[in-house]
C-alpha cells in the first residue's frame, strides 16, 4: 500500500469521524445532544474544507469554510438551542424502531452507499474521492434519522445533517460548488430555519407539543 | 433590461408589502405590482419575438422560446390570481379567518413566490434553479399555514419536510451534474453549471454519472411536480391554504418544477444517447395519471378533488414529455398552458363557492346556480374544460398526446383513456349536484371576482380552436429543443 501524504491522512480521518457522528446522531435521543452533534459535524465539515483549501490553494474554498463556520457551527445550533429552551423539548424518547435495529439498518445503508458511490469515485480525479462514499452514507443515515423520529425538532436536525452530508459530497467530488450556488443554498437553509422557528411556535400554540403524531389526521379516509 | 425589471418588480412588491401589506388598499397594490410584472413579461416576450433567444448577466440568465412562454403564463396567472385574491381575502378577513396582520405576510410572500418562480424559469444556472425552487417552496409554507388550524399546520409541515427532503435529492443530482460537467468544461469560472454550455457538450458528459444524477433530479423535482408516489404533500397543501395560493401552486409551481425536470431530461438524454430518461418520465407519468384518477373517487373536499386532478394532469404532461418527439412535446407544452389556465380558473370559482356554502365539503355545497349563476357556470364550464370536452384547449392537447401515444406506444393508450374516463365520471358526478339542485349558498359581503374565471376559460377556449402564430412558433421551437433536434 502506497504512503498517503499527511494532510490526506488527516482528511480521511475527518471523513471517518464524519461518518461516526452520523451514527451517533442515529442513536442519540436527547435533543440537546443531537444539536451539539450537529454543530460538531458542521465543525468537521469546516475543518475538512479548510484543509482542502490549503491543499489545493482554491480561494473560494476558504469562503466556503467561513460560511460553514458562521452558519452551521455557530448560528443554526444557537438558533436550535434557543428554540429548544423556549419550547421546552428536551427528549425524543419515542423511536419508531429501537436503537439496535436502527444501528443494524444503518450498517446496511453504509454498505449500500459505498456500492452506489463506487462508479462516481472511480471517475473522480480529486484527492478526496474516497470520501464520496462516506458523504453518500451520511446523507442516507440522516434520512434514516428523519424517518425514525417522532419529534419535529429531531427531524429538522436530521434534515440539516443531510445538508451537511451533501456539502461534504460536493467538496470531495468536485472541491465544492460554484460560490454563487453555495451562497444561494446557504441562504435557503437559513431562511428555512427561520420559517421553521415561526412554524414551531404555531404548532406548539395549537397542540401544546411538538410531537408529530398530532400531525397525522390528514388521511384519505377522513 | 426587461429581465431586470421583470425580476425587480415582484421583489420590490414583496419589500413594499412587508412594510405596508396590512393597509386597506394593499390588495389593490398587490394587483398593481402583479400587473407591472405582467407588462414587463409582455415586453420580454416581444423582445424574444423580435430578436430570438438571448442571455443576460454574464450568461447567468437565459431566455429562449421554452421559458419565455412560461414566464408570460406565470406573470399572467399571477396577475389574475391577485385580482381574485382581492375580494377573496377581504371576505376571509370579514369571516375572521385571517387577521389584518397576516395579510401583510400574505401579500409579501405572494410577491416573493412569483419572484422565485420567475428566477427559476429565467436562470441559466442549474444551481440557481435549485435555489429558486427551494425559495418558492419556503415562501409558500407560511401561506399554507395562514389559517393556523390543526389541519393547515399539518399540511404546512408535510409540505415543508417532504419538499425539503425532495429538493435535497435534487441538490445531490445537481452536484453530480456539476461533477460530470467539470471534467468537460473545467471547474474554473462559472460555466460548468450553465445550461446552455452543458447543452452544447451534452454528448461528451459521462453517461454513468448523468444517469445517476437524473434519478436524483427526477425524484427531487418530481416531488414538487407531485408525481406519484411523491405526491403526499400536494392535496393537503392545496386544500388547507387560502384558495388563491391553491390556484398559483397548482397553476404555476407545478409547471415550474416540470420545467426543471424537462431541462434536466434534455441534458441526460443527450449524454446517454438512449431513451432511458424518457422512459422513466413515461412510467412516473402514467402511474400518476392512474393513481390520481382512482383517488378522485375518494375525495370529499372540493379543493382536494381538484388537487388530485392536478396530479393527474401533471402525469399526462410528464408522460408526453417522456414520449418525446416534436408532436408529443408540442402537446405537452400546450397542455401545460391550458391546464394552468383552466385549473386556476376552477380554483377561483371553487374559492367563492366554498365561501358561499361556508364549507369545502362537497356534500355541503349545493345549488350554486340558483343564487349566483356566474359562480355556478364558472365551476361547471371549468370542470368541463379540465375534463377535456371538445371546444376547449385541453381537448386539443390531450388529443395530440393520445394520438402520438397510439402511434408510438400503443399499449399505453387504453390505460390513459381508462384513467381519463374514470376521472371524467368522478369529477362530473361531483360537480353536477354542486352546481344544480337545492341551494345552500349564502350571500357574500364583497362581490366575488369572476372576470378572471371567464377570462381564463375564454383563453382556453381560444387555444382549443386557434393558437396565435407566435405562440405556435414558440411551442414548435421549444418542442424541437426538448426533442434534442
Amino acid at each position: 500500500m502506497s504512503e498517503l501524504p499527511f494532510d490526506l491522512q488527516i482528511l480521511n480521518a475527518l471523513a471517518a469521524l464524519f461518518l461516526l457522528l452520523a451514527f451517533a446522531m442515529l442513536a442519540q435521543r436527547r435533543v440537546v445532544a443531537l444539536v451539539n452533534l450537529l454543530a460538531f459535524q458542521g465543525a468537521l465539515l469546516c475543518a475538512a474544507t479548510l484543509l482542502l483549501a490549503y491543499r489545493t490553494g482554491q480561494t473560494h474554498l476558504y469562503f466556503s469554510a467561513l460560511l460553514t463556520l458562521a452558519l452551521k457551527v455557530v448560528f443554526l445550533p444557537w438558533l436550535l438551542h434557543r428554540l429548544i429552551r423556549r419550547l421546552g423539548v428536551y427528549w425524543d424518547s419515542e423511536q419508531l424502531i429501537n436503537t439496535t435495529g436502527t444501528m443494524l439498518l444503518g450498517l446496511l445503508i453504509v454498505i449500500f452507499a459505498f456500492g452506489l458511490a463506487q462508479p462516481i469515485a472511480a471517475l473522480a480525479s480529486t484527492a478526496t474521492r474516497n470520501a464520496i462514499g462516506i458523504a453518500v452514507a451520511v446523507v442516507l443515515l440522516a434520512f434514516l434519522t428523519m424517518i425514525t423520529r417522532r419529534k419535529a425538532m429531531s427531524q429538522v436536525v436530521g434534515f440539516l445533517s443531510m445538508e451537511n452530508g451533501l456539502f461534504f459530497g460536493a467538496m470531495s467530488a468536485t472541491y465544492g460548488m460554484p460560490m454563487i450556488v453555495e451562497l444561494g443554498v446557504a441562504l435557503d437553509v437559513l431562511v428555512a430555519m427561520l420559517v421553521l422557528g415561526v412554524f414551531f411556535f404555531q404548532i406548539r400554540e395549537q397542540f401544546d407539543s411538538l410531537d408529530l403524531h398530532h400531525l397525522e389526521s390528514l388521511k384519505e379516509e377522513q | 433590461m426587461e429581465l431586470i425589471v421583470l425580476l425587480a418588480i415582484p421583489l420590490l412588491g414583496a419589500a413594499w408589502a412587508t412594510a405596508f401589506g396590512e393597509r386597506s388598499y394593499a390588495p389593490e397594490a398587490n394587483s398593481a405590482f402583479s400587473l407591472a410584472t405582467l407588462i414587463a413579461a409582455a415586453a420580454l416576450a416581444m423582445r424574444v419575438i423580435g430578436e430570438g433567444s438571448f442571455s443576460a448577466a454574464d450568461e447567468q440568465f437565459f431566455i429562449d422560446p421554452f421559458n419565455v412562454f412560461l414566464v408570460t403564463l406565470t406573470a399572467f396567472v399571477g396577475f389574475t390570481t391577485s385580482l381574485f385574491s382581492r375580494p377573496y381575502m377581504r371576505i376571509e378577513l370579514e369571516h375572521g379567518r385571517v387577521k389584518p396582520r397576516q395579510l401583510r405576510l400574505y401579500h409579501s410572500m405572494y410577491q416573493l413566490f412569483v419572484a422565485a418562480m420567475l428566477i427559476a424559469l429565467t436562470s441559466n444556472n442549474m444551481g440557481l434553479i435549485w435555489v429558486a425552487m427551494e425559495a418558492a417552496t419556503l415562501s409558500t409554507v407560511l401561506l399554507v399555514t395562514l389559517y393556523r388550524t390543526p389541519a393547515s399546520l399539518e399540511a404546512g409541515w408535510k409540505y415543508f419536510i417532504l419538499c425539503g427532503v425532495g429538493i435535497a435529492q435534487a441538490l445531490f443530482g445537481t452536484i453530480l451534474l456539476y461533477f460530470a460537467a467539470e471534467k468537460v468544461l473545467g471547474g474554473e469560472g462559472m460555466s460548468a453549471l450553465l445550461w446552455t454550455h452543458l447543452n452544447g457538450v451534452k454528448g461528451s458528459l459521462e453517461p454513468a454519472v448523468l444517469s445517476l444524477a437524473f434519478v436524483f433530479l427526477l425524484v427531487g423535482y418530481g416531488t414538487k411536480v407531485g408525481l406519484v408516489p411523491l405526491h403526499n404533500w400536494l392535496p393537503d397543501a392545496h386544500a388547507e391554504g387560502p384558495t388563491p395560493i391553491s390556484a398559483v401552486l397548482s397553476g404555476l409551481l407545478l409547471n415550474v418544477a416540470a420545467y426543471a425536470v424537462v431541462r434536466c431530461k434534455v441534458l441526460v438524454e443527450g449524454s446517454l444517447g438512449s431513451p432511458l430518461p424518457g422512459r422513466m418520465l413515461m412510467a412516473f407519468g402514467l402511474f400518476s395519471v392512474i393513481v390520481a384518477a382512482f383517488f378522485l373517487w375518494r375525495q370529499r373536499d372540493i379543493k382536494r378533488l381538484f388537487a388530485y386532478s392536478s396530479i393527474e394532469h401533471m402525469g399526462i404532461i410528464m408522460f408526453a414529455f417522456g414520449m418525446g418527439g416534436p408532436v408529443a412535446n408540442f402537446g405537452a407544452l400546450l397542455h401545460m398552458t391550458v391546464h394552468s389556465l383552466t385549473k386556476s380558473a376552477i380554483f377561483f370559482a371553487v374559492g367563492h363557492a366554498a365561501q358561499k356554502a361556508g364549507s369545502q365539503v362537497m356534500d355541503e355545497i349545493r345549488g350554486l346556480i340558483t343564487l349566483s349563476p356566474t359562480v355556478g357556470w364558472g365551476l361547471m364550464l371549468g370542470a368541463l374544460a379540465i375534463l377535456g370536452l371538445p371546444p376547449f384547449g385541453v381537448f386539443a392537447s390531450e388529443f395530440l398526446i393520445l394520438t402520438t401515444a397510439m402511434r408510438e406506444h400503443a399499449w399505453a393508450t387504453p390505460i390513459l383513456l381508462l384513467a381519463l374516463g374514470v376521472a371524467f365520471a368522478a369529477i362530473f358526478g361531483r360537480v353536477q349536484p354542486m352546481v344544480f339542485g337545492e341551494t345552500t349558498a349564502k350571500r357574500l359581503p364583497h362581490s366575488p371576482a369572476l372576470v378572471p374565471v371567464f377570462a381564463h376559460l375564454g383563453l382556453v377556449l381560444m387555444l382549443g380552436v386557434f393558437i396565435p402564430p407566435s405562440l405556435a412558433e414558440w411551442f414548435r421551437l421549444s418542442a424541437q429543443l426538448i426533442a434534442g433536434l
